[in-house]
């Protein structure tokens, strides 16, 4: 059976799937979606206005600074200065998916790189990549995240990826290097040394796609705390800038009034989790796909 | 294995020297003079300068990269920039906030993760099974931080039954203590109890498959004994593992949790430091993290080594 079927066949991998592709396509489409569709913006202030609702006229944020709640014109409700919380939920999901994937490309080149250099060259490259690997990894994600925040230019996207890539790629690396370690000893490597194949057509021809299965498995996992520590990063205000939308700044510029406007905090958090709770099932579902063995578990 | 244990041991201060240059970089990357971040914003260049001396900031970097190590090791961690206190002392004041959290926090996860793992994997595909499964996914996958909003919002906010935020010093009354740890317990362990339980689960699968396990169910022996003897206790090695890597990791504290609950712990600590540029702070938290971090790895490397003979081959 093919991995594709036998990924197929797990239903809650291709529920996290199908999830996923529908955000995408609605995250792609968000000019479109939010301004013809819902007839809102995600950015226009609402604080003067009023709607009809239930047949009177509303504020869309009270005189007590109060924001209309989940309703027909608003249906996740409004923010603290009148935005439209679905909206900047669904722009939101632009600038997740944006970070995260570029951030995870970036962490897997890296992690390949480095992976493999240890693991084909051993020795004293070894040595001095898996130190420096110890290193980066003894320091706590959040803290090196937050330093690297600090340092570079704010409010900039780019910077956030150069982030997400620069604290993730270390876990990789170690996979890729175990992967190389095992996998530079078999015979078919061997057959292609004896064949005269230099070092470079090992590592691309021979190498590289043994290693694409367990990439794409963690991979798509380690996007899955890339969702996380972006939104933890926005949250802490050193992540995506204001005015820009995303998941993890909604939830910091809601949380000083949750308790009067529950809904500016928790829809983007539901948000957070279906999308991480997807690409949790998807990576395990490819992990069984592609990990021969790792199906066949029998009951005690 | 005495030279394993030398060699092993150097490796760590290898590491840990690494560790401080890396967050050294990062932070002379930084535009900008931290003695004018002291001196303030209207100081003359002359106080600058003379900020510069005193904290050995004119100095060339390796030279005091050099000088903070030499000091560290003899313990000396170095003064804050912003409150002017020793920087340990002050990582030692808020170190029991953090041990705080992280006990309790434990003590839930393994209470809730290994039993619900350990059931699960009695009758996988069982509806137990699922829906632990599933309630682990969504452990594993929700933020912390919105969590414990969460958990602020309907049970201290609407339900009154916990404080909002704020802590408690052990010594004011322990049950006061753990009325206002026991949010950020369930937090924190939320997470972990979803990682464990899976991780149990996956385990005692694996081991099931044995040939040693099918030798003792012929022999006649009971399931109970068969789990619990042969299948639980050598399932319970890499969780043991797992569990020493996740404490010393939540020694270094946790942000999250902490700026959520109002816990001034490490990460906060760390958090402020990184954000006010104090260097000494800096250095000193990510080090003291980072020395957890390494022994417990030290700890596992060693116990691996005395314990399987196979790695005793290997590098003898």
């Amino acid at each position: 059976m093919t991995a594709a079927r036998r990924f197929a066949r797990d239903r809650w991998a291709l529920a996290g799937f199908v999830f996923l592709a529908l955000l995408v396509v609605v995250a792609v489409a968000a000019p479109l979606v939010v301004g013809r569709v819902l007839h809102a913006s995600p950015y226009r202030l609402g604080m003067m206005d009023k709607v009809k609702e239930g047949g009177r006229l509303v504020d869309v944020v009270s005189d007590g600074g109060i924001p209309i709640g989940p309703s027909a014109s608003y249906p996740l409700g409004a923010d603290l200065i009148g935005r439209d919380v679905l909206s900047r939920l669904i722009y939101g999901a632009r600038v997740s998916l944006l970070v995260s994937t570029m951030g995870t490309l970036l962490a897997v080149l890296l992690g390949l790189l480095v992976g493999l250099l240890a693991g084909f060259y051993r020795g004293t490259v070894d040595t001095i990549l898996s130190r420096f690997v110890d290193a980066m990894m003894a320091i706590p994600i959040l803290l090196l995240a937050i330093a690297l925040a600090s340092v570079l230019p704010q409010g900039n996207v780019w910077t956030v990826v150069l982030i997400l890539g620069l604290v993730n790629w270390t876990y990789l690396a170690r996979i890729v290097r175990g992967e190389v370690l095992s996998l530079r000893e078999k015979e078919f490597v061997e057959a292609a040394r004896a064949l005269g194949a230099n070092d470079s057509v090992i590592l691309a021809r021979h190498l590289v796609p043994n290693l694409v299965g367990p990439l794409l498995v963690f991979g798509t996992l380690s996007m899955a705390g890339n969702i996380l520590l972006e939104s933890a990063l926005s949250f802490l205000g050193v992540g995506i800038q204001a005015p820009t939308p995303s998941w993890g700044n909604m939830i910091q510029e809601g949380m000083a009034f949750y308790s009067v406007a529950w809904w500016v905090v928790l829809f983007p958090g539901i948000a957070i989790l279906l999308t991480v709770v997807s690409l949790n099932l998807v990576g395990d579902g490819l992990r069984d796909a592609l990990v021969p063995g790792s199906q066949e578990r029998i009951g005690l | 294995m005495t030279s394993y244990v030398a060699r092993r041991l150097a490796w760590c201060v290898v590491v840990l020297v690494m560790v401080c240059a890396i967050t050294f970089v990062i932070f002379f990357a930084v535009p900008g003079n931290p003695a004018q971040l002291i001196a303030g914003k209207y100081a003359t260049p002359e106080t600058i300068a003379l900020v510069e001396k005193r904290l050995g900031l004119d100095q060339p970097l390796p030279i005091q990269f050099g000088r903070f190590l030499v000091h560290a090791a003899y313990g000396d961690w170095g003064f804050s920039y912003v409150s002017q206190q020793p920087v340990l002392a002050t990582i030692l004041t808020a170190f029991p906030k953090t041990l705080s959290l992280t006990f309790g926090a434990v003590v839930i996860w393994l209470l809730l993760g290994i039993p619900a793992g350990i059931l699960s994997a009695l009758k996988p595909g069982s509806i137990w099974d699922r829906s632990t499964m599933v309630f682990t996914l969504v452990g594993i996958s929700a933020p912390a931080y919105w969590i414990g909003l969460v958990f602020l919002r309907v049970f201290a906010d609407r339900m009154g039954w916990f404080p909002l935020g704020d802590y408690t010093e052990m010594g004011q009354g322990l049950l006061a203590w753990a009325h206002h740890l026991v949010l950020p317990w369930i937090t924190l362990a939320l997470l972990y109890a979803g990682w464990y339980a899976r991780m149990t689960r996956a385990q005692m699968l694996d081991i099931a498959r044995l040939d040693y396990v099918r030798t003792a169910y012929a022999k006649g022996l009971d399931k109970r004994v068969v789990v619990g003897r042969h299948i639980f206790r050598n399932a319970l090695l890499p969780l043991v593992t797992m569990l020493g890597m996740d404490v010393a990791y939540l020694f270094g504290g946790a942000v999250l949790t902490e700026s959520v609950f109002g816990i001034p712990g490490i990460g906060g600590l760390a958090w402020r430091a990184i954000r006010m540029r104090d260097l000494p702070m800096v250095m000193g938290t990510v080090l003291f993290a980072a020395l957890f971090i390494v022994v417990a790895n030290l700890i596992v490397d060693l116990l691996y080594f005395a314990l399987d003979p196979r790695i005793q081959r290997e590098t003898s």
